[in-house]
């Protein structure tokens, strides 16, 4: 049995709660064990670009000093706003002397200082891939759809900087194609799968989202997906919540579930029964039910 | 070490250069000091010690016999060491007895505020040189044979050019090809930018030529296995593939590729088309000869068939022959090995578009040509319908130096420019756009072809970026930038064709490493000098063509084929190759055989002899650049006339 270290992030305890009972749910089926940091501060959401100011930086820093303490090497994160500001963080750390040095001056209450080598922030795709490796998710499949057809959507925070890509492209990513495909899952084609799904703008230009919106729905149902997976809880709400609006102003928009990857994995290899779907304002139990999958 | 007799008598000249030197340094002052330092028979002074009356002086002083040794004191030995040392010869006096001193670059000219010192210096500068010249030796210049044959690896235009401009001046030449057939890239083109010449119509009369000419040997369907040897004098194992057919009694009469039941996507036609597992490239080939293809053929896969053998009314089908190892000599090779298009796979933004109606700039060249896949018309390779939406992308890997590669790649403005308006001639009704960083239309009447596009043809160019192709409907959506108006385009696009970037024809790494010659940092052949000696590599004796050494047009090519040529001809011109002496050498006695020299010499000059285990250096090929001395642990490493003793005794006059 593995543990590793976990950092859930905000979302990921309110809006996005069926994704982490949903993942953590997985991992245990598949033998990890997930220990959440017993303190973890908001990672700040978007990583901060201005470079004189490193006062937006020492929440992720604190968050990585957790992890360190703990011990352990690595430091999962599913959210995918984390990801990228935990990453970011940590490589500027690792990467500039000078910035290092004045966080850890800043934080000289600490009783230890950061250096940006001692905890690995992992995405649950790479953990899945490079940890427990596909097949072993594979050979824990008891249920198989019947002919389930999904569209993946990556978004972009996984995916950009290229520096912290987890995939080798950052322009036409395949590992979430490599998971579902091993786990017998065909992939519908689907080129909006990086395409932005308008991010926050969605809290004061929700015309931006909604068109966005439209489009990625509209490739996803033009190619004949039942459902689009995701594992990104903005992109997940973006897609999600805008249908309602779509489907009242846009003439023969056609409705399509939003579920994280994790929700599906885990009814994959028998977790999900007891899985909560009240948070989805488009209800995916009609087509899961509809694919045998509940 | 061999120290020779020293000279007692030296003669010196120093001269004004004008007012260069005179101005600064004061001669009288100099000549007063110098004619009392021992060793100095002489001190002479002239305004212009290079003119036509200072050579005069420089020569009836060399051939006066009073003198052992000269030392001209004047401007830097790169402008005129070899215009003393050929008065000198004229005198009768051995030319590596003359020494310059240069107390115009590093003196007068770097002292302009500080005459005294500088006239301190100058004499300084004599007097060290005057030294070494009492240490020099006589030397004659090594020669060596040539052999009057040349060698051009790669039969595209440029490789074909330069190996007729050798051979219409009498040197045999061999023409080697990996190909069945000679014609390389420019058989596969349409028409030629900017005058619209069909590409095969001016060059199969080229490739007839080059086949019928008595100097030129073909060596097609053959790779370069090893070469050895030196300028003048290269040895150049040759590997002839097996074709399994005889070439000898093979007419090329094609009966035995409409027999074969095997059909494989054509790569002259870019998987467009069909050949047969035997087959000859395209019609006009040259040596009009068949080869199979072991890989798809079914008798070597199966073991049945032999439907060509049975067909071959002349019994050419060999399916035991073997390739086979020829040794040829040649004094000089053209390395004109051309180019590939960078794997458009490796675009990864547009990948989820592509799809058979997304082809590369040579694809569509096929797609154009009259001898081509659909015999000149223009359809989509997916279904055969005529598109009428066709959107060209430049720059496509190139100018990306964060992602593809840094460089541009020179020709695809121009062929996408003609690309769009033979679509327009083709297809009259439809729609070519064109997405463009900047256009370079640098070349003769290449900017009036270009705007006679954009113009007359009415093709719509946009200035800005494709940021991603995808699929939808039976359509590839363009999605770019129009950076002139700000605005977010897209196209639902037919066909799309990509200008892809130019790089190195693949290989070329191991054929640098046999020729021994130097790549660069983008994979290109390097030249060994950008300017000055664009043709010739640092390895002497071998030349570069065409696209190996960067991206350019056929107009271009063909020019440096020439150049290339000539320089072959100069080279052989001569019976013998004249080198100067000033090599280095190697003192047996003290070598260790340790090799650090082989190593370190950038011009290959230094082998070592494996039983003696000692070094050895080519004199032909030294360039004595002193790098072998230097890196010498014990000190074993010489060079004439740059002895030890000269520097020491220059450095004591010195200090």
């Amino acid at each position: 049995m593995e543990t590793v270290s976990y950092m859930p992030g905000c979302t990921l305890k309110t809006a996005g709660k069926n994704f982490e009972e949903s993942a953590i749910r997985l991992l245990e089926i598949l033998g990890v064990t997930v220990e959440e940091l017993e303190r973890w501060f908001c990672c700040g959401t978007t990583y901060s670009l201005s470079s004189d100011n490193l006062m937006n930086h020492l929440a992720p820093v604190r968050t990585l000093l957790r992890a360190k303490e703990t011990g352990r090497r690595e430091l999962l994160v599913l959210c995918s706003m984390c990801y990228n500001t935990l990453r970011r963080t940590q490589d500027l750390v690792l990467h500039d002397q000078e910035k290092r040095d004045k966080i850890n001056e800043f934080m000289y209450r600490e009783e230890t200082t950061f250096s940006g080598d001692e905890v690995r922030v992992v995405h649950l795709l790479n953990y899945l891939k490079d940890n427990v490796g596909f097949e072993r998710v594979a050979e824990h499949i008891i249920r198989k759809p019947s002919d389930l057809k999904i569209a993946l959507y990556y978004g972009c925070m996984l995916l950009r900087p290229e520096e912290v890509s987890i995939d080798e492209s950052s322009e036409d990513p395949v590992i979430m194609e490599e998971l579902f495909s091993s786990c017998g899952i065909e992939p519908v084609y689907f080129p909006f799968k990086t395409e932005c799904c308008g991010s926050y703008q969605t809290v004061n230009k929700i015309d931006i989202v909604l068109s966005r919106a439209e489009q990625i729905i509209d490739s996803a149902v033009n190619n004949g997906a039942d459902m689009i997976v995701t594992s990104c809880p903005l992109c997940y709400h973006n897609l999600d919540s805008s249908q309602e609006r779509l489907a009242d102003t846009v003439f023969g928009f056609r409705n399509i579930p939003v579920i994280y990857i994790s929700q599906l994995l885990a009814l994959l290899v028998g977790a999900g029964d007891a899985a909560d779907y009240s948070l989805h304002s488009v209800d995916p139990r009609p087509v899961l039910k509809e694919k045998g999958l509940i | 070490m061999i120290v020779g007799k020293r000279l007692n008598s030296i003669g010196v000249f120093i001269c004004h250069c004008g007012i260069n030197i005179a101005s600064i340094v004061d001669i009288e002052e100099v000549k007063k000091q110098l004619s009392v330092y021992p060793g100095v028979e002489f001190v002479k002074d002239y305004q212009y010690m290079c003119s036509e009356p200072g050579q005069l002086l420089f020569k009836q002083a060399c051939g006066s016999g009073t003198v052992e040794g000269v030392v001209v004191a004047s401007c830097s030995p790169r402008l005129h060491e070899t215009t003393f040392r050929r008065a000198a010869i004229e005198a009768g006096m051995n030319p590596y007895r003359i020494e310059i001193a240069n107390i115009r670059e590093q003196c007068s000219w770097v002292h302009r505020d500080e005459k005294e010192k500088a006239t301190e210096k100058a004499v300084d500068i004599i007097q060290s040189v005057i030294e070494r010249s009492k240490r020099n030796e006589s030397l004659t210049a090594v020669s060596i044979q040539t052999t009057k044959k040349a060698l051009v690896v790669g039969a595209g235009i440029s490789g074909m050019q330069a190996a007729l401009n050798i051979a219409n001046s009498g040197v045999e030449t061999y023409l080697l090809d990996r190909e069945p057939s000679i014609g390389g890239r420019m058989a596969q083109l349409s028409e030629t930018f900017p005058t619209l010449d069909c590409s095969q119509c001016i060059m199969t009369p080229r490739m007839v030529e080059v086949g019928q000419n008595r100097n030129i040997t073909l060596l097609t369907y053959s790779d370069v296995e090893e070469v050895s040897g030196y300028v003048g004098n290269f040895k150049v194992k040759v590997r002839r593939k097996a074709a399994y057919v005889d070439w000898d009694t093979c007419t090329g009469c094609g009966i035995c590729s409409e027999k074969c039941p095997k059909k494989v996507p054509s790569q002259f036609d870019r998987l467009l088309g069909h050949r047969k597992a035997i087959y000859s490239p395209f019609p006009q080939a040259v040596p009009n000869k068949t080869v199979i293809d072991k890989e798809n053929c079914l008798y070597f896969k199966t073991g049945r068939c032999r439907l060509c053998a049975k067909a071959c009314p002349l019994g050419a089908i060999d399916f035991e022959q073997k390739d086979r190892i020829e040794e040829i000599e040649v004094g000089a090779i053209v390395v004109a090995t051309g180019y590939d298009l960078y794997e458009k796979e490796k675009i990864e933004e547009y990948r989820i578009g592509y799809c058979e109606d997304v082809v590369d700039g040579l694809a569509f060249e096929r797609l154009l040509s009259s001898s081509g896949p659909t015999q000149g018309k223009v359809v989509r390779p997916s279904d055969g319908t005529v598109p009428k939406e066709v959107v060209f992308i430049q720059c496509v890997g190139s100018r990306d130096p964060n992602n593809h590669l840094p460089y541009c790649s020179r020709i695809c403005c121009m062929y996408t420019a003609k690309h769009a308006m033979l679509y327009k001639h083709r297809v009259p009704d439809g729609q070519p756009y064109v997405f463009y960083m900047d256009i370079r239309s640098g070349g003769k009447n290449y900017e009036e072809f270009v705007q006679r596009t954009i113009e007359e043809e009415k093709v719509l160019y946009i200035r800005g970026r494709v940021a991603r192709l995808y699929r939808e409907n039976n359509k590839v959506v363009v999605v770019g930038a129009d950076t002139l108006s700000g605005k977010k385009i897209e196209i639902r696009a037919d066909m799309v064709v990509l200008a892809m970037a130019m790089r190195p024809s693949g290989g070329i790494e191991e054929l640098s490493k046999k020729l021994k010659i130097q790549i660069d940092g983008n994979g290109f052949l390097a030249e060994a000098h950008p300017k000055l000696r664009p043709v010739e590599t640092l390895t002497q004796g071998i030349f570069l063509a065409g696209c190996a050494q960067a991206p350019k047009d056929i107009t271009d090519t063909v020019s440096q084929a020439g150049a290339a040529a000539s320089m072959v001809l100069e080279l052989l011109s001569n019976e013998e190759l004249s080198h100067d002496p000033t090599t280095s050498w190697i003192d047996e006695e003290l070598c260790a055989g340790c090799g650090q020299c082989v190593s370190q010499c950038a011009y290959n000059a230094i082998e070592l002899d494996e039983k003696k285990k000692k070094a050895h250096v080519n004199e032909i090929l030294c360039q004595g650049c002193g790098a072998c001395i230097v890196t010498c642990p014990s000190g074993a490493v010489h060079q004439r006339n740059f002895t030890m003793s000269q520097y020491y005794s220059m450095i004591e006059s010195l200090v």
